[in-house]
Formats: C-alpha cells, structure tokens, sequence
C-alpha cells in the first residue's frame, strides 16, 4: 500500500475520532450543567476544556460562546467542526481506497456540521451537532467494517482511531482526577459519561462511584471498548497484522513500543497507580503512544530513502 | 435522388425532426432510416414517451451513484459536473468501422515512425518532406528526447483520435490526440448503463463489446516492460485534475497503484514508490500528466506533480512511460497538415482515412486568404485543445475576427485554418423530443506489441440546438458508440 495512502487513512480515522470524543464529551457535560454544583461555571468550562486538551483558560468564559467554539468554529483547531473538515479531506484524497458507502456518510456529516449553524440565542442547537456527530460515528463505524476489504488500509483506519482515543482518555482522566478532592457523584457520572461507560461500569462495580474503581475500569479494563486498555490492545493487534502484511525493515521498532505499552497496562495494578500517581502514570501512557505514533510514521510513512535501500 | 430516398412524414417522437445539408446518421431522408439504424428507429415508435422520460431518468441517477463527473476550469474553485450524457447510441457498421480500424492502425504505425525519426536521424527532414524549422518551433518539441531510445520504438501507445464525417458520409480525422487523451472511461460507463437500459436492443442489433479495453491497455503497458519486470503504476496529477475520476476507475480496473508525483522517488536513476512495505520498484509509468510537469529538473521547475529525476532514470532506460515524452509533436495542428506526406513517406500507402483540408498560416497566400474570408473559416492556435484558443468564423462577431486577424499576424507559426465543417449529426432525446445534434467520434487506439482498437469509442454531441462545438468543457456530452457485428 502507498505510504500516502496510509497516511491518509490513518489521519481521516483519527479526526474522525477526535470530533466523536469531543461531541461525547460535550453531550455529557451539557445535561450535567443545567445541575446546580458547587462549583462555579467557569470551573466547570474550565475543566470541559482542560479534559479536552484545550489549551486557554476560561476565565470571564460564557457557557453559550464556549460550546459554539468547540462545536462550529471553523478556525478553531479542536471544534469538532474542524475536525470533521479535516477527516473528510483526507478520505477525499484517498476517495478510491475507502468505500463509497463510508464516503457517502462522512460526505453527509460534514454537509450537516459546516451547514449548521448554532446562534446564540438558541441554546439546543449545539447539542444538536453534538447528537449528529455521535450517531453520525456509529454509523460511519458500521459502515467501515461492513463494506470495506479488512486489509492493511482498514487496519490503518483501526490504528489511527484507537490511538486518538489512547491518547484522549488519559488527558481526560487526568482532568478529573486532579481536582478529585471536590468531586462529587454528578461529577463522576459526567466523567463514566464522557466514556458512554455509566452503564458498562455499573455492571461491573454496581452504582457505588469510587474513584479508584472507576480509574481501574477506564484504564486498565480489558472489555470496555473506551478503556486505555482496550484501545492499546485493538492498536496492538492492528500494528500486528499491518506487519505482516507489509513484511518490512524495521517494524520490530514499532512492534516493540506497542508491546511495552501494553504489558505495562496489562500487568499492573490499580493500586500501584494510585500509589505511585496517577497524573504521573498517565503522562507516561501518553508519552508512550506519541512516541509510538511517531515510530509509526517513521517506519511506514515517512522513512529515510537510504535505510529502505539498504533493507 | 433515388426514388427510394423520397421524404416520407415522420412519426412521434421524431415530428420535429429535420434533415439539413449535414450527414444525418440515423435518416437517408425524412421517414427513411438507415438499414443499421431500423430496430433502434422501431424501437423508439413503440416506446410511450414517459417510458422514455424513465429510461433518461434512470441512466443520469446511475451516472450520478457513480460519481461519474470532471471538472471544468476557469470557474470559482472547478466546479464538479455530472458528464451530461444522451440517451440514445450512435451505430456504426461494420465495413465503416473496419475501413476506421485500418485507417487508424496505418496512421498510428506512420505517427511512430515519425517520432522515432525526428528523435533519432531526422531523415524525413534532410529529405525535405518536412520544413526543419515547423519540427523545432513546435512547442511541445522536446530536444531532451534527441537520441533515447525507447522500448520497441513505440513513442506513442495510447491515443484517442478524433473523426468526424462529412456530408457525403466519409470518416475525417480532425485531430490526433497522442499526449494524454483522456474520455475512455465515459467509454466504458455508459456502455454499463445503456446494458441496463436497452438490453433488448441489445439482443436484437448485436453490438460488438468494449468492456476488454482495460484488459487490452494493460497488455499494451506490460508489453512495454522490460523483461522479467513489470510493476506498472498510473500517474496521476491528483484529485483536482478533471480526469481524476477517470484515473482512479481506470487503475483500479487495472489493479495497479494510483500514484501522485509526491509518491515517487529517483535513487541512482531508478524509480520507487513509496508503500508500507518500503520503497518498491516501478517499472511502467502510465503517465497523466503532461510532457512539462513530469520531472521538474528537466522541464518546468516549478512543478510539483512529478518527480525530481524522473527523466535522467527514463533517459537511462530504467522506467518506461507511456506515452513516451514529446510525442505532442506529431498532434501539433501544423504538423497535422503533413500527415498524409508522412503516411507515404514512412510506409509508401495513400492515406485510408483523409485529414480535413488545413491552411498553414505560415504560408503567405493561405494566410492572406484566410484572413480575409475569416467569416467562413475555424481558427484554431496550434497547441491547444479541449476546444479553447480558437475562432469559429460563421458564429463570431467581427471584433472576434479583428482579433484573431491580429494574433495571426503576430505569431503565424501558432496558427492553422479550416473550413468550417459540418459535423454530421446523430438523434438526441432533448426535452421529450427526439432532435439531430452535431456528433464527432474519438476511438481509442493501443500500440504495444500489436495495435488495438476496441470496437467503439467516444462519441460526443454537441446538446446545443447547431453548435459544433463537442468538447466537455464548451457544453458537449456524451453518447454510446455502437459498432454492429455485421
């Protein structure tokens, strides 16, 4: 497979994750903040934000304009707007590869987001985006592994989706669990949400919301498909099978990245996090998939022409 | 006039229909249709006219699922178009079509030994068959070809000719497009539809079948590769080209890579490109992209839909691009003129299909004739095409002629004149009525090992009610090309 090609699919599949995350973030958190907390709004925007990665403070932030800026912002790099132009225009310079069926949605979806357009005034429109954007994402998801060749592309489709979502949940986990001294249960279902895992948690630790339980079911369960450990474990298998498909130089590299990243979610547990810091252990899970990402770029995409020669 | 060809009264849906000095490809005469054209013109009487509203219906909605669209220039960001496309084929008989197969095969074989000629000894120039100087001021004349060999001689191995037929019913060649002529897969598509729409037309008439071409166009590429290697790839100058539609649905009819220059790359005068496995070797190039932008060391440097080093790697024998570079010489439309002197240099046979008769600007008495007359004559600037560039006398204002007179004047070399012709035309279904429209007719022929023509082609109308103008870009669309079995 053409490097670009993969390129592209990977990047269309990342975006495309990173907008659907957003969109559950901000659906779950715009129910909870119609609450009272005893916190004050611009806490919580302050956290919305910080969950998402957003650098900026929300100081002096008003509800309505924030949600517009994450929503519909073109020129805003993480609105889900944004997003979704991104992953269409990758699909688009990969159009012959894909599906038409993931193209025709993906094409619907983008109509819809950049034809939206939330004022103001009207407070349920942008969670009308948000609606859109996540059922939009079941069905672009379905239509992925119904219709298209479970080859080297579909797998590069697979790798850039659960990278992005390896990489988002420990900066929203970490969001969280900073300010955990004063938080409460609606706090915690926002977050169990934010992950569409109230109920897959509470079948597993019932509707008792501790912390440290629900730090162990986001991270390190191995059923949950929005668990860091599931994601790395589905990043696992795509990075094997690409390998072996594209029998090459030098993969043990990234084979060797991924496979330590998992072990250490597969073999620890919930309390030596704890103990050790979670803030700590999470920034290294982070650093590990950036330098996984990077490893992948390097060995598939974008390798030196001299190393390939020799190989 | 025979008695036979009296007129008679035409039926619905044909009532509106008129016979004028043009050719007319269906009728002899008014009511009087062509033996090859009878079950098509029986056909359509017995159709209820909804049925045929239908029928429209469903062959644009198939063309649309498909995406089956190209891209004009020149408007606010190159705006996507679904080929507009006519209902109705356009039927060729056999003995026409075999006297275009010979044709076409003798003027592609002497087109290739011209350019192996003017790239290597010149021998027709020394002999004075053609003007040195017409070869050298050709703009699309590469002097970084002068010697290099390409494999089995074959310069040019994709063409798409275009004919048009004249009112005493001959076949002309209008034009030879040996760059990268473009419009097989409308070729192909439509044949699809019309399959689904008109199967028992089909049964009935016997059409003899295209869908081998790609089959054909990869056997002509392979045969271009060098022994015991054959990685063919199609390049494409990438998603906003106008034929990008068509270079995606040709490679992957083809099952070979889609690639983009930024996917190539030239180490030690080879050719790679770029995949998750590593850099693996190219061999045959179908290049889509012009002569200029293929390697911007060697031509334009400010290029960026080809690959640095792409020419010193083909100039060294280690890739082969199809067609070969500077082949636009020979499609010059000055050089055209010489044509049939390079039919009878090359092989010693008169050409079996004519060219229309062209004034050379350069010629003082031609040139002093044509611009006074420019009301009568088309104008078209050598190195152009797609229908852009030129003059049609009879349907343009006189200030256009005072400005065609004066970039003649300014650069005669550019210029070519022709009478005006008039295209023969073909029945369209326009607005619930069958009505004659102009038609041309662009075969595609392959030379690799031995040269190929698949039954058929791309006939294109021109929708306007008497344009002659059939170019997709200028409001020209599409028929099927039917070319009966006997």
């Amino acid at each position: 497979m053409l490097s670009r090609v993969a390129d592209s699919l990977y990047w269309m599949s990342r975006y495309f994750e990173r907008a659907d995350h957003c969109a559950r973030v901000l659906e779950a958190n715009y129910n909870l903040m119609l609450n009272p907390s005893k916190l004050s709004t611009e806490e919580r925007w302050h956290r919305i934000l910080s969950s998402l990665g957003v650098p900026g403070t929300a100081d002096g932030i008003d509800p309505q304009m924030a949600m517009i800026r994450l929503t519909s912002d073109p020129g805003n790099e993480s609105s889900i707007v944004f997003c979704i132009t991104e992953s269409r225009e990758n699909a688009g310079q990969v159009r012959e590869q894909i599906s038409s069926e993931m193209w025709e949605r993906l094409n619907r979806l983008y109509h819809f987001v950049t034809q939206a357009n939330p004022r103001l005034e009207t407070d349920s429109d942008p969670l009308r985006l948000v609606t859109a954007v996540r059922e939009g994402a079941y069905e672009f998801h379905g239509v992925t592994d119904a219709t298209m060749n479970h080859d080297e592309g579909w797998h590069f489709i697979q790798l850039g989706k659960y990278m992005e979502r390896s990489c988002a949940l420990p900066v929203l986990l970490d969001a969280y669990f900073a300010a955990g001294g004063q938080a409460d249960d609606l706090d915690w279902v926002g977050l169990l949400s934010s992950c569409t895992a109230f109920e897959a948690y509470c079948k597993v630790y019932t509707a008792d919301l501790k912390p440290d339980a629900m730090a162990e079911f986001l991270i390190l369960n191995p059923e949950f498909p929005h668990s860091v450990r599931y994601a790395v474990e589905r990043m696992n298998a795509a990075i094997a099978a690409i390998s072996q498909t594209s029998f090459t130089h030098a993969t043990g590299r990234v084979e060797r990245i991924a496979g330590r990243l998992r072990a250490s979610l597969a073999y620890v547990q919930i309390a030596d996090v704890m103990a050790g810091g979670l803030h700590r252990y999470l920034d290294t899970v982070i650093e590990q998939c950036k330098s996984l990402h990077a490893a992948v770029h390097a060995v598939y995409i974008d390798y030196p022409i001299q190393s390939a020669l020799e190989a | 006039m025979p008695v036979q060809s009296a007129d008679r009264p035409m039926p619905a849906p044909f009532s509106e229909y008129e016979i004028d000095a043009a050719y007319d490809e269906m009728f002899r005469a008014k009511g009087r249709p062509r033996p090859h054209y009878k079950h098509l013109y029986t056909h359509l009487l017995n159709l209820p006219s909804e049925e045929l509203y239908r029928c429209k219906k469903e062959a644009d909605l198939s063309f649309f699922n498909q995406g089956i669209t190209f891209t004009v220039y020149g408007r606010a960001e190159g705006t996507e178009q679904i080929f507009p496309h006519d209902l109705l084929p356009r039927i060729i008989t056999s003995s026409e079509w075999a006297t275009i197969e010979r044709g076409l095969t003798q003027r592609i074989t002497a087109l290739n030994l011209f350019l192996a000629d003017v790239y290597h000894e010149g021998r027709i120039l020394k002999d004075r068959v053609i003007p040195g100087e017409i070869i050298y001021t050709c703009k699309h004349f590469r002097r970084q070809m002068r010697g290099v060999k390409v494999p089995r001689d074959v310069y040019v191995s994709v063409v798409g000719t275009d004919l048009i037929r004249l009112p005493d019913g001959r076949f002309v060649v209008l034009e030879d497009n040996l760059r990268v002529p473009s419009g097989v897969s409308y070729m192909l598509t439509s044949r699809k539809v019309m399959k689904q729409i008109f199967p028992a037309l089909f049964r009935k008439c016997g059409v003899r079948p295209i869908e081998q071409y790609s089959q054909a166009l990869f056997s002509t590429l392979r045969s271009l590769a060098p022994e015991g290697r054959s990685t063919i790839v199609l390049l494409t100058p990438g998603i906003y080209n106008s034929a990008y539609f068509e270079h995606a649905f040709l490679a992957r009819q083809m099952g070979i890579e889609l690639v983009e220059g930024r996917d190539l790359v030239v180490h030690d005068n080879k050719v790679y490109m770029r995949t998750t496995s590593g850099l693996q070797r190219v061999d045959v190039i179908y290049r889509r992209v012009d002569d200029d932008f293929v390697d911007p060391l060697a031509f334009r440097a400010d290029s960026s839909l080809g690959a640095a080093g792409l020419f010193n790697a083909y100039r060294a024998g280690n890739v082969v691009l199809a067609n070969a570079l500077g082949t636009g010489v020979a499609d010059d439309k000055a050089i055209y003129s010489y044509v049939p002197k390079i039919i009878r240099y090359y092989l010693g046979e008169d050409p079996i299909v004519d060219n229309v008769e062209t004034f050379m600007m350069t010629d003082r008495a031609q040139r002093e004739h044509v611009c006074a007359n420019l009301d009568k004559y088309v104008v078209k600037a050598v190195g152009e095409s797609g229908g852009y560039g030129m003059l049609i006398g009879p349907h343009s204002s006189r200030q256009q002629q005072d400005e065609f007179r004066q970039k003649i004047l300014a650069d005669p070399r550019n210029y070519i004149a022709q009478p005006t012709l008039t295209l023969s035309a073909a029945p369209c279904f326009m607005n619930g009525r069958i009505e004659p429209r102009h038609v041309d007719l662009r075969p595609y022929v392959l030379f690799g090992e031995k040269v190929t023509i698949v039954p058929g082609g791309l006939t294109r109308v021109a929708l306007r009610k008497g344009s002659l103008v059939v170019n997709s870009s200028q409001g020209g669309g599409s028929k099927d090309t039917w070319v009966l079995q006997n």
